[in-house]
């Protein structure tokens, strides 16, 4: 795969959380049209590096590019303004909302276009079903498709989305992951966390593996899905996870 | 299963209030019971147009403004500069109805005006610091009550109604007062106003969602900050509406106003939960209606009525009838 331009590039990102220094020098290209995938165990810096991206927490020092601009320093109001639609780790639906006013918070702009909504329907027939009802009686993979669903439905040119698969049953993480093939499929620019390897097999065409704060490793996601070894080596894994 | 199981939990905060009318009506003849239910309204629409801004600010903002008061004092001052100090008396209903909406108008304006200044020169300065939120908004608190002393006086400035809301009008041989079922329909309104704005309005949606989570609403590109100061301003400016229904009612007017209300105001935030404006409005009908009866059947015991519905609702709903996420 010939290297395409990166649409959001890290260089040298640090962050502190208090006293506390967490991220150590990131350093990742996420390049347009391509689903990139951060892996790494609990605590390895991933929420915090996305965190980071959208202001949420400051860099300390590094750069931060989106679509050639420099974004360490915009609130992050106008870091999603660029077009960058993200999912946390927390899912953040607003539960007291129905799932239809959580779509009509979609877009900044005004309410999100009717062929938006359709394709988010399409891909999670059951936001449909539910469109009346409150975001907080929703199951937790109901939940997160709505997050998804919800970012999906503004006008973005890259889309974060944070450990989708949390707390999932198998079945949902079945769904959600064919949902998120299909984005995979339209050319969508994805950097995704997450911890369950098949899934992020399945989707990713690059990864970068972080440990306490620090890329240790990026390259194909074919590549790492081959070498079981490596994959041992940067994640703990075991052939369980393959399963 | 007995009936009560058969009602959604959710469901029985909204059953108190009923409850509490019938309860009265036993104990008492209807007539009694209809000017007690109708004064018991009016107070409790009352505290809500005082409590209804406190709770938004603290949902939204996570700041508890004790400086709320002075912004009711602030409308209650207002209002006796539009109507002096009895020139207009002698207005028809139709032009002392307009001489008050004047009064609210400008009550609102101004409540929104300082609110804003205030918010920018203090609140702004201490945003995730409750202590100093607390010590800044008791100061603030104080030096406006000072600066409103120093425009309009220290003495009680008496405030007659307009002839035409004195008085009562007789209902099923209940005497009602006239001011009272204005101060009811106003509340009304004002509730109404709130919860199809917040609910029904792209920009209510935004605030309800930013109450619940202020990150998100920034990760899908809305202003938060921007948010805050609107709902603020909102605040002050319905607290500042509330001290205009409260001089004309107290007909007298002091710096001391707000200050003298605004325990009844943080109790009614506190039964209502936090941040809830349906909890704002059913603790505040049940506070002023409580008051009413227990001060009619037991008057010995109204003193404690406000502090026993608390410490009631509180031992049942620790976070209160209506808590945010429910209501």
């Amino acid at each position: 795969m010939a290297a395409p331009v990166p649409l959001l590039e890290l260089a040298g990102m640090h962050t502190h959380i208090g006293r506390y220094h967490i991220l150590h020098g990131v350093d990742l290209a996420v390049p347009e049209g391509y689903v990139s995938v951060l892996l790494g165990r609990n605590g390895a810096g991933k929420t915090t590096a996305l965190r980071t991206i959208m202001g949420l927490w400051r860099a300390s020092q590094g750069a931060i590019r989106f679509a050639g601009r420099e974004i360490a320093a915009l609130p992050t109001p106008a870091i999603a303004r660029l077009g960058i639609a993200y999912v946390p780790e927390s899912m953040g639906v607003f539960t007291a909302l129905t799932v239809a006013e959580n779509f009509r918070l979609a877009d900044w702009r005004g309410d999100p276009a009717p062929a938006r909504l359709e394709a988010v329907m399409a891909a999670f027939p059951v936001l449909a079903e539910k469109w009346r009802a409150r975001a907080g009686t929703l199951s937790g993979g109901q939940k997160q498709m709505l997050a998804i669903g919800r970012a999906m439905a503004a006008e973005h040119r890259l889309l974060i989305i944070d450990e989708p698969s949390k707390g999932l049953a198998p079945v949902m993480v079945a769904q959600l992951t064919e949902a998120l093939a299909r984005l995979k499929e339209g050319r969508t620019t994805i950097l995704l966390v997450e911890q369950n390897f098949a899934m992020a097999r399945a989707l990713g065409d690059h990864v970068a593996v972080m440990e306490d704060g620090r890329i240790v490793h990026r390259g194909e996601m074919a590549t790492l899905a081959a070498d079981i070894a490596l994959q041992t080596r940067l994640l703990g894994l075991s052939l369980a996870s393959h399963q | 299963m007995t009936p009560i199981a058969l009602i959604p939990r959710e469901s029985l905060p909204y059953l108190v209030l009923p409850l509490l009318v019938l309860v009265a009506l036993l104990g008492m003849s209807f007539s009694t019971w209809l000017t007690l239910t109708v004064a018991g309204l009016a107070m409790g629409c009352m505290l809500f147009l005082a409590a209804i801004g406190l709770t938004l600010i603290f949902g939204l903002m996570d700041v508890l403004n004790f400086a709320h008061g002075g912004f009711v004092t602030l409308g209650a001052f207002i209002v006796v500069a539009v109507l002096g100090t009895g020139s207009l008396a002698g207005l028809g209903i139709a032009a002392a109805l307009g001489v008050v909406a004047l009064a609210i108008a400008l009550a609102a304006g101004a409540g929104a005006g300082v609110g804003l200044v205030f918010e920018r020169l203090l609140i702004r300065r201490v945003a995730g610091a409750p202590l100093r939120q607390i010590l800044i908004t008791v100061g603030g608190g104080i030096i406006l009550q000072q600066l409103l002393i120093i425009v309009f006086g220290a003495e009680p400035l008496p405030l007659p109604r307009p002839l035409a809301l004195r008085g009562s009008v007789i209902i099923a041989g209940a005497p009602l007062e006239r001011y009272r079922l204005m101060v009811c329909a106003l509340g009304l309104v004002i509730y109404a106003a709130t919860h199809l704005a917040l609910n029904r309005t792209r920009l209510g949606l935004l605030i309800r969602a930013a109450v619940e989570n202020r990150e998100m609403v920034e990760a899908l590109g809305f202003r938060a900050s921007t948010l805050f100061r609107l709902v603020f301003a909102a605040g002050t400016a319905l607290a500042a509406v509330g001290g205009v229904i409260f001089a004309l009612y107290a007909g007298m007017v002091t710096a001391d106003l707000g200050g003298e209300i605004i325990i009844l105001v943080f109790i009614v935030v506190i039964i209502g939960g936090l941040g809830s404006v349906n909890g704002c409005f059913l603790a505040s009908l049940l506070l002023g209606l409580a008051n009413n009866y227990v001060g009619f059947l037991a008057p010995k015991l109204a003193l404690g009525t406000d502090i026993a519905l608390m410490l009631i609702v509180l031992l049942w709903r620790p976070r209160g009838l209506l808590p945010m996420d429910g209501a």
